[in-house]
């Protein structure tokens, strides 16, 4: 009898064991680093234990990354976990968003290397290939890269060539909250006053719509005010990105392949055709219904107005959605997400005329991106540690704090169990991988310009369509103008130059690569 | 003594001019002959090329000139008169002087680009105390930094607030070291306080004045910290001035040969016009 008790009880403890250990898996690793605690190490050639048995004692990693938080805290982090596994000296510097570009672009066309890895934005690809050791083949044909998506090993890569180290994947999506689009109440009360149905914003149109009506007034009742959307309108924030986001239903036309931004056969600025006018007029009108001081908002901005509760809609990177979604959000699990925003018509510039019917095209814009210099004398060592930020226990202990930055792009974070187990709602986690594969499933999509100026390009657009939001100049003024200067750059550039960089782009979003 | 060993000592000195002043302004000069950028990283020669692009086709540069103009200009007025104000309060004999004098300078002992993310903070719209005050007592919120024209006079409070204490402190020193015997005349003579000021103080704060217009003109032409917190030029390009577009150009767009042209043709500029300026007020405020 005594025996059978003491056979029953470990059975219980082992079956106790076997239950909760997706939860919670102690190992000795996770005991060490507590940051993975969740997942425990996961084995892999760039996880914990691959790297302790690795020894660059006496060696130094010099790293420039972003500020904390954002991309700054994970490098911080992981660069300190690194130097306890390998015994290396992990120097981390921080730089503002601004400056990230010219911080490294001195000492490469100086020919220096200050620093071994340099982080920066997807986009910069172009202009830093020349600079970057391209990723060696043993990181590319490990197993931990093989899980990531097609479209970000694309962007990661120059014509086949893997420059920039996948560290996170960024696309825009529309962001709602959910605790008010799905609410009956407020369905029936804006039928009744708008004779429409309250749904999430099959297109810009129904988004401005809903914004304007859940604009100014307390929908929550909180005691304060709540307001239509939180957008990234502040110039030099990244504005540009949000301006492509919603140009690309109207102007990305499924039928006119060859260019989003030019025309790749004539090299001719689209930015400034009826597609991206009708756009930019959206836009003008969104000033109507962001928070107050809403036009001056960039991307921390946006994330703290639509992550704290004062907007019903957002649309940008994941940050502000992951940020909701943390435990001591004040909308926690009451958000929810979708594509972004379609419209009932597409400009067709071979023909000159609007194509009547839905369209809608997800925008992969920029990510996060960070590469190794070619002139490091220490690339094996900047390379292990870019595998060993980006192995799987790391990966997805990062993915769930939304102030770090680091967003889904392997094919794994695509299910929902990732997101449901550190506490999502289901059906949100759902919506959530469901929104994020159907946009790589899409075959309409945009991607970022990278072209030599790219920062030219995108600032002359910025400038004027911050003009437009201003009131300075009308929507169809202010995009001339950014045409103008296009055109202006194209010729000192050089139209073959950009046209051989921006035909890869154009491969790629008419799914020929 | 001899000549070559007095010339001698003069080597150190000149070799640090050399060094600070001329070889970074000649080379600005030879960069802004170059088309160096991000796709072109080497300085090669393109003649005139990016200085015809200023005088011709770079209508922004010239908006942020004379937005900058406005700015600078406005700002040193208002320092200069509440300056001027202040200092004359606590030049008399009056209670707590020293505490005053010291109060007054406490703004510009701040770190600037601090103060303006504290002052951005009150003036944010939505979030910032001073619309909530002035909700309390029944105003509509105020678009300090997205209405194009208020955020202007948002750059030139935080501007004013910042600098006018440097106005105080050179023009106290002035008063303080004002001889006593005209004012002793105009007491004799009856002179009310406002005569004394006009026909005994003014004048003989003249040039102290003008040192000190001409000093803060200087640094308010390269105001930079304030706006890039407070607006980033915006919004649109409604506060950009020069100093902050050479900085896009230059460092966020990286076209080095371009923004070195700016540079050239800003400081030309500067000198010329700052010249005239001195030359004006010393017309304006010294009588023969």
């Amino acid at each position: 009898m005594k025996m059978k008790t003491i056979k029953t009880c470990v059975t219980a403890l082992i079956s106790a064991l076997l239950v909760f250990s997706p939860v919670a898996y102690a190992d000795k690793w996770s005991d060490q680093f507590p940051h993975i605690k969740t997942t425990g190490d996961i084995p892999g050639e760039c996880s914990y234990e691959s790297m302790s048995k690795k020894d660059y004692s006496g060696k130094t990693l010099k790293i420039n990354t972003h500020a904390v938080p954002v991309m700054g805290e994970p490098t911080a982090l992981h660069a300190e976990q690194f130097a306890k596994l390998t015994g290396a000296k992990v120097d981390v510097t921080h730089t503002p968003a601004g400056d990230l570009y010219a911080k490294a672009m001195v000492p490469f066309q100086a020919g220096q290397a200050p620093y071994d890895i340099v982080f920066g934005f997807s986009n910069f690809i172009n202009d830093w290939r020349r600079y970057l050791e391209p990723v060696p083949k043993k990181y590319v044909e490990m197993k931990q890269m093989q899980d990531v998506t097609p479209s970000h090993i694309g962007v990661a890569s120059w014509d086949g060539v893997m420059y920039q180290f996948p560290v996170d994947g960024d696309r825009h999506y529309l962001k709602y909250r959910k605790d008010v689009i799905d609410n009956p109440e407020y369905q029936k009360k804006y039928k009744a006053d708008t004779g429409k149905e309250l749904r999430v914003p099959q297109t810009w149109k129904e988004y401005g719509e809903m914004a304007a009506y859940f604009n100014d007034w307390d929908w929550d009742g909180d005691g304060e005010k709540e307001y239509g959307s939180a957008e990234v309108m502040k110039k030099d924030d990244l504005m540009y990105a949000a301006f492509y986001s919603r140009s690309a239903a109207y102007s990305k036309n499924p039928k006119t392949p060859g260019g989003f931004f030019f025309d790749l056969d004539t090299m001719t600025p689209l930015i400034n055709n009826p597609g991206f006018v009708e756009a930019l007029t959206d836009w003008v009108a969104a000033t109507k219904y962001v928070p107050p001081g809403g036009i001056n908002f960039g991307l921390g901005d946006e994330i703290g107005s639509f992550g704290g509760g004062q907007t019903l809609f957002s649309f940008s990177w994941d940050d502000a959605f992951v940020a909701a979604m943390q435990p001591d959000s004040p909308i926690n699990n009451k958000v929810g997400a979708a594509q972004l925003p379609g419209a009932m018509k597409v400009w067709n510039r071979k023909s000159n005329s609007w194509d009547e019917g839905f369209n809608q095209a997800p925008f992969f814009v920029w990510g996060w991106a960070v590469g190794v210099a070619k002139k490091s004398k220490e690339k094996e060592m900047a390379f292990d540690y870019l595998c060993f930020f980006a192995n799987e226990a790391n990966h997805q202990a990062d993915i769930g704090i939304g102030r770090f930055g680091v967003n889904p792009f392997r094919n794994d974070d695509f299910k929902a169990e990732v997101w449901t187990q550190i506490g999502w709602d289901k059906d949100i986690a759902e919506s959530y991988v469901d929104t994020l594969a159907k946009m790589e499933e899409s075959k309409n999509r945009v991607f970022p310009l990278r072209v030599p100026g790219t920062f030219e390009f995108n600032a002359a657009l910025a400038t004027a369509a911050a003009k437009a939001l201003a009131g300075q100049l009308s929507p169809q003024a202010a995009l001339d103008e950014a045409a103008k200067q296009w055109n202006d750059i194209l010729n000192r550039v050089g139209k073959d130059n950009v046209r051989k960089a921006y035909s890869v782009g154009v491969a790629m979003e008419d799914n020929k690569l | 003594m001899n000549f070559k060993h007095k010339f001698v000592f003069l080597f150190p000195g000149l070799f640090v001019l050399i060094g600070i002043l001329i070889f970074p302004i000649i080379f600005t000069i030879r960069l802004s002959l170059s088309g160096w950028n991000s796709y072109t990283p080497e300085m090669n020669f393109i003649g005139i090329t990016n200085y015809i692009r200023l005088f011709t086709d770079d209508p922004r540069f010239w908006e942020s000139f004379f937005r900058l103009s406005f700015l600078s200009v406005t700002t040193v007025i208002l320092q200069y008169v509440i300056g001027f104000a202040l200092a004359l309060m606590v030049w008399r004999e009056i209670k707590f002087k020293r505490f005053f004098r010291v109060i007054f300078l406490i703004p510009m002992m701040t770190t600037p680009v601090i103060m303006t993310v504290i002052w951005r903070t009150f003036f944010h719209e939505s979030l910032g105390p001073v619309n909530d005050l002035l909700g309390n007592i029944g105003v509509k919120p105020i678009l300090w930094l997205s209405d194009p024209v208020i955020a202007k006079f948002t750059v030139i409070i935080v501007e004013v607030w910042q600098w006018t204490p440097f106005m105080f402190l050179l023009l106290l020193a002035g008063l303080l070291s004002l001889p006593k015997e005209p004012f002793l005349a105009a007491a004799i003579d009856g002179a009310s306080p406002f005569r004394k000021f006009v026909y005994v103080t003014f004048p003989l704060m003249a040039p102290i004045s003008i040192g000190a217009i001409i000093i803060r003109l200087i640094e308010a032409s390269k105001i930079m910290d304030t706006v890039f917190v407070l607006t980033s030029g915006g919004p649109g390009t409604a506060t950009e001035t020069s100093s902050f577009y050479i900085y896009i150009k230059g460092l966020r767009e990286f076209q080095m040969g371009y923004a070195a042209t700016l540079s050239f043709t800003y400081l030309v500029i500067m000198i010329i016009s700052l010249t005239i300026i001195a030359k004006v007020l010393t017309k304006l405020m010294i009588k023969e």
